[in-house]
């Protein structure tokens, strides 16, 4: 891990973030943040989920303004006002969440931004896209149309974007979490080349390695506070064990090593124990928007974590809605204690003792405006002792929603607060009562602890291996490897819809699970 | 508590949200009644003048007041019907064309059935058929929107004119009566239409409103299929997500919303009109939308706001004797209630974020 | 039957359903623009009445047909302004302001004629035909599609237009970006506000257009709700056209067909019930909508006003 070239001190920084503060209702998501950002450099910004780095980014990029401080581009106090506003300056962003026209090529998406009366200049592009792409060692399709490019690509035309720009300052907002490990390689080395021509990026991401291995400078945020900086003369003393345990520091607190590298305990699973969920060569067709599934096929036996790793997009949520119930398959069995599901409903599969934590708390999950109470029972509707003859029961739906949020722990102001007013880990807490109170079998999770902070996480992991260590058979699906290799048993890759292999999750694992995902043989 | 705060007197918080909502409810119809009265002014008329015509006639004669509470009984039965698909989140716009169905339906069966069957009973064969007809006029839409997700409000509105074409085509070709210049069905003589209450002229037909919109109350706020109507209109990727039949709960939601306009118009006639002449359409229907909306889909509170329009509407129409303002002046005013309406939330979400800031 | 297939009834048939499908071909490419940028115009009903009425009012007054149709134009940009003022703008529900205008406007037309013409009733001079010389003489479709006023040429001609400035322009691609995801319009810099509005308030100039052509050149006259429902059928030939102005003009023609059928009928001495006929073209549109509903391609921000930062 070296560093090519590291300008003189005397390099004027592109953007300063000067006592940058910004409130939301509720929460101050900045709070006096001091930040500088120097050409030839990859700051990175490290901090876990909440910690203000989304908001910051907001505020370079024109998209908010900051309440208190101010930002300077080139020494002079300067507003960012819009997006526009901040493409003139040079700031190029590329967000987490796509922001590219799915149904426009490559090259249209590329030409927006045009004044409106003109032709587009189709010309100038490719003239200018080639030249770049010559320099970097990238290549792109500009006719491929954004929705049938991977993940990858899409992140690639975005970076194009910003570099079509003329941005001085690449912003790259938590870019690998669609990335498959040799593509964050693919991207670490791109950033040193663009650095090399005189750039600067700001790498945001919640992931200490990448933090070590590709930053040159790194802030840490810590709950909107900046808490810490790591400058190039210290990276280039230090090894890079030190430099996390240094982060560590920073961001908790002495603390030995990576809070979330916790242990797997070594667990003992009932020998000879028949399968509780069994699924065999389950077939989805897969349509515009989304791949199918083809010859799905796993156990997963009492007390069993089974984890499915791949990169997002390749059929997860296809094979979480497959199995609840809610997407029809074109073929297969699934059988939960020997009992057939495939031609049942969604409700008659829970009543067996299947259950479902969808990702999407809010968009598929809960009713946001309704209270605490009735999303507990949003999957028991009618049902008795809720409901008598179809009339609510009121008394006993506000006795059982009271225990349930004694019991897990749901911080909610009282019942009737709508659930769309909680926090995201309160959100789950909910979920997790409604589908694992009572009469679960096997429960499928879906990125449970994506978008939590890191208590909620580890509270939810637990909750998770305690259920598992009730005899509850558990698939865990998850884009983080790390969270995977922690918890699960076995672990099965999914590409494109197959599942390509499935490993023990023991000794040189992480590196079987890497080769599977990029299509080799474990 | 933040320094922009409106209110720091000892006020509690449940009154503050009173006050809060009356403002509400009554800020956009005041606004709607002064804009309404500048367009009067533009053309003329003098809107204190009309208002008080409207309040004169709809609210303060007995005779009036006695047409008031008559107009009640369909535009009960409407109301209850939209409250269902609005919160089901489903927009039919074919109410005045279930409605118009459904009154031609009755005004044909009911003459012939009061003379084969008993009384009672011919009045309910007759609401049922109403009632069927206009389910049936829903099914295409239903059907449309459950199970190939095209959007309703085409589809429905499309129905409303056609169904308006079929009901004159009925009126004029199929049921017409022989006996009479004007085109119109058989009327049904006054004695075996509903009967009135008590020595007033107004029809019991108000009663079944009031029954059917209390029901739907009911229904829509305490049971678990109005629940599952609310989840659906909320959010409906979390009724999928929670195991809900929605294509078979959409089908359902048409049927009843379609039956209640078809049960307005089977009141309509048999209560009131007695036949259905050629080209005749009240439009109740839409004008009901802004009441529902002001109503917040509460079924308690619509009663009022029904009762609002129907002073407006009995009003207005002897305000058009007096002053020569044609009725289509209600339709105006309601809909800048609407809009006004849809203003105030917005103003009053915009408030609360700066509060909360 | 025996009129039906005379030369009497055709040239009446074809020559009806030209002027009749102009007002819904405007109203459709109008809904078509803001459809693509995302905005569900529901609006464009009282739109056209509007512009009808203002349309009918600027060419009685003045003598001009020309300052009719602009008139008419300007009215119905008047109420797209309210519309992108409510909606785009502010956000308001789209739905609800939309059948709250298009009631409040027909109310309002209809009031307003009461008050100015329903004593009188006037009718305005037939239109000028610009007669397009060989084409004209083409038996039985010479007459009807080339003997119309100028108008009527143009708004085919907008149809190309249309199609030109989708695919070839940079407000084309804006237009796209803002319908299908304007987060990306957003962050490439442009102001999707500005753009969905410049949507709406072609939408309204058109169908503004569309309702003083029908009050002006196909009726003659202004009536109360004169439009009877072109506007909707010009969201539904918006949602079946699949974003192609061609589509719009060819289901413009097979409605206008259906709505000149009284007309051409009564012309040709066939003796049909108008009620029944006048069913047609809502039957014609249902009928389309079961068979191509499903595959209507509506663009995915569609309705959703757009909250810069909102997820």
């Amino acid at each position: 891990m070296t560093n090519a070239s590291i300008p003189p001190a005397a390099t004027p920084d592109i953007v300063v973030l000067d006592r940058v503060t910004k409130r939301f209702p509720g929460i101050v998501a900045n709070d006096s943040v001091d930040l500088a950002i120097r050409p030839g450099e990859v700051h990175v910004l490290l901090g876990e989920n909440g910690a203000g780095k989304s908001t910051l980014i907001g505020m370079l990029s024109g998209l908010q303004q900051p309440d208190e401080g101010r930002i300077l581009v080139d020494g002079v106090p300067t507003p960012i006002t819009s997006p526009r506003h901040a493409l003139s300056l040079g700031i190029g962003t590329v967000f987490q969440h796509m922001m590219l026209v799915p149904t426009l090529t490559v090259a249209e998406n590329l030409l927006l931004g045009g004044s409106w009366w003109q032709r587009p200049k189709t010309e100038e592009l490719e003239a200018r896209v080639a030249e770049i792409s010559r320099t970097l060692g990238i290549a792109i399709n500009l006719h491929a149309r954004i929705s049938e490019l991977s993940l990858g690509e899409q992140q690639q035309v975005e970076i194009l974007r910003a570099l079509v720009r003329n941005s001085r300052l690449l912003i790259l907002d938590e870019s690998t979490s669609m990335l498959t490990p040799k593509g964050i390689e693919e991207l670490g080395a791109l950033m040193r080349r663009l650095v090399e021509q005189g750039l600067a990026i700001v790498f945001i991401t919640h992931k200490l390695k990448e933090a070590a291995a590709f930053g040159d400078r790194i802030s840490v945020l810590k709950l909107g506070r900046k808490v810490g900086e790591i400058p190039p003369e210290r990276f280039r003393a230090l090894g890079e064990d030190e430099i996390i345990s240094e982060i560590v520091e920073l961001m908790f607190g002495k603390r030995k090593d990576d809070p979330e590298a916790e242990e797997k305990a070594p667990r003992v699973l009932p020998a000879g124990a028949a399968s509780l969920l069994e699924v065999h060569d389950i077939e989805v067709p897969a349509t515009a928007n989304s791949p199918g599934l083809s010859a799905i096929s796993f156990d997963i036996r009492p007390g069993e974590l089974l984890g499915i790793a791949g990169i997002d997009g390749n059929g997860q949520k296809q094979l979480a809605e497959a199995l609840a119930g809610q997407l029809s398959t074109s073929g297969g069995t699934i059988s939960l204690e020997g009992r057939r599901l495939d031609g049942l409903s969604v409700g008659e599969r829970r009543e067996s003792g299947l259950r479902y934590l969808t990702d999407d708390r809010l968009g598929e999950g809960t009713v946001g405006s309704f209270p605490v109470s009735i999303n507990f029972f949003l999957k028991q509707v009618g049902a008795a002792p809720f409901w008598r003859s179809g009339v609510e029961q009121r008394a006993e739906i506000e006795k059982r929603a009271g225990e349930l949020v004694r019991e897990y722990d749901v911080r909610t102001p009282s019942l009737k607060t709508p659930v769309g007013r909680l926090s995201g880990g309160n959100i789950q807490k909910v979920l997790l009562a409604r589908e694992l109170a009572e009469g679960a079998k096997a429960v499928i999770f879906n990125k449970p602890t994506y978008g939590l902070d890191l208590a909620n996480t580890l509270a939810t992991r637990q909750r998770i291996r305690e259920i598992a260590a009730r005899g509850l058979a558990v698939l865990l699906i998850s884009t983080d490897l790390e969270e995977l290799l922690s918890m699960c048993d076995r672990i099965a890759v999914i590409s494109s819809g197959r599942l390509v292999g499935t490993i023990e999750n023991t000794g040189d694992a992480r590196t079987r699970v890497g080769r599977l995902m990029i299509g080799l043989a474990a | 508590m933040s320094a922009t705060a409106l209110d720091t007197s000892n006020h509690t918080p449940a009154r503050r949200d009173i006050q809060r909502r009356i403002m509400m409810t009554l800020g956009p119809i005041l606004a709607a009644l002064i804009i309404a009265g500048c367009i009067l002014l533009a053309v003329g008329v003098n809107p204190l003048t009309y208002y008080g015509f409207v309040l004169e006639r709809g609210l303060l004669s007995p005779l009036g007041v006695q047409q008031t509470l008559t107009r009640m009984a369909p535009l009960l039965f409407l109301a209850a019907g939209l409250i269902v698909a609005f919160r089901a989140g489903m927009w039919n716009l074919g109410g005045d064309g279930q409605f118009l169905l459904g009154a031609v339906t009755a005004a044909a069966s009911g003459p012939l059935l009061v003379q084969v069957l008993p009384a009672w009973l011919a009045l309910f064969c007759t609401f049922l058929l109403a009632t069927a007809v206009a389910m049936l006029w829903s099914l295409v839409p239903a059907l449309l929107r459950a199970y190939q997700g095209v959007n309703e409000i085409i589809t429905t509105l499309m129905m409303t004119f056609l169904g308006t074409s079929l009901a004159n085509v009925l009126v004029k070709l199929v049921f017409l009566d022989p006996t009479t210049t004007v085109p119109q069905t058989r009327t049904l003589p006054v004695e075996d239409r509903l009967p009135r209450l008590f020595d007033t002229t107004i029809t019991s037909g108000l009663l079944l409103g009031l029954a059917a919109i209390l029901i739907v109350h009911f229904v829509m706020t305490r049971t678990a299929f109005g629940l599952k109507l609310q989840i659906v209109g909320a959010n409906p990727r979390a009724a999928v997500h929670a195991g809900l039949g929605v294509p078979k709960l959409t089908i359902a939601v048409f049927a009843i919303s379609a039956g209640l306009a078809g049960l307005a118009g089977a009141v309509d006639i048999l209560g009131v009109q007695g036949n259905v002449r050629a080209d005749w359409n009240p439009a109740y229907a839409m004008a009901v939308i802004p009441v529902v909306f002001l109503a917040r889909m509460n079924g308690i509170a619509a009663i009022g706001f029904v009762f609002m329009l129907s002073v407006l509407s009995i009003g207005g129409e002897s305000a058009a004797r007096r002053l020569g303002v044609p009725h289509h002046f209600t339709l105006v005013l309601v809909s800048i209630v609407l809009i006004m309406l849809a203003l105030a939330e917005y103003i009053d979400h915009r408030y609360n974020q700066s509060r909360k800031a | 039957m025996t009129g039906l297939f005379s030369e009497v009834f055709l040239g009446a048939l074809l020559f009806g359903a030209v002027t009749a499908a102009i007002p819904l071909l405007l109203a459709g490419l109008g809904e078509q623009m803001s459809e693509k940028a995302g905005v569900l115009n529901i609006g464009i009903e009282g739109m056209m009445i509007f512009g009808a009425y203002l349309g009918f009012v600027g060419a009685f007054y003045s003598g001009s047909l020309w300052l009719g149709f602009l008139t008419g134009a300007v009215g119905g940009m008047a109420v797209a302004l309210l519309m992108a003022l409510l909606c785009v703008r502010l956000g308001l529900n789209q739905i609800v302001i939309g059948i709250g205008l298009t009631l409040g406007l027909e109310g309002l037309t209809a009031l307003l004629h009461h008050f100015q013409f329903s004593r009188s009733y006037p009718r305005l001079p037939a239109a000028d035909r610009t007669v397009i010389p060989f084409l004209a003489d083409i038996p039985i479709l010479g007459p009807a599609l080339f003997r119309q006023h100028l108008i009527v040429y143009l708004a085919v001609a907008l149809v190309f237009v249309m199609g030109y400035i989708y695919r070839r322009t940079q407000l084309g691609l804006n237009l796209q970006a803002a319908g299908d995801k304007p987060a990306a319009l957003d962050v490439a810099g442009i102001d999707v506000v500005r753009t969905r509005t410049i949507a709406v308030l072609t939408t309204g100039a058109l169908a503004g257009l569309g309702g003083a052509y029908l009050a002006n050149v196909g009726a003659g006259i202004f009536i109360p709700f004169i439009t009877n429902g072109a506007g909707f059928l010009g969201i539904v030939l918006a949602m079946l056209a699949r974003g192609r102005p061609v589509w719009v003009l060819f289901g413009a023609l097979l409605f206008g067909v259906c709505l000149s059928l009284t007309t051409a009928m009564q012309v040709a001495g066939i003796n049909i019930p108008t009620d029944v006929i006048q069913m047609l073209p809502f039957l014609a549109v249902m009928i389309m909508l079961v068979l191509f509903g499903r595959r209507a391609s509506l663009p995915a921000a569609l309705g959703i006003p757009y909250e810069r930062g909102a997820r």
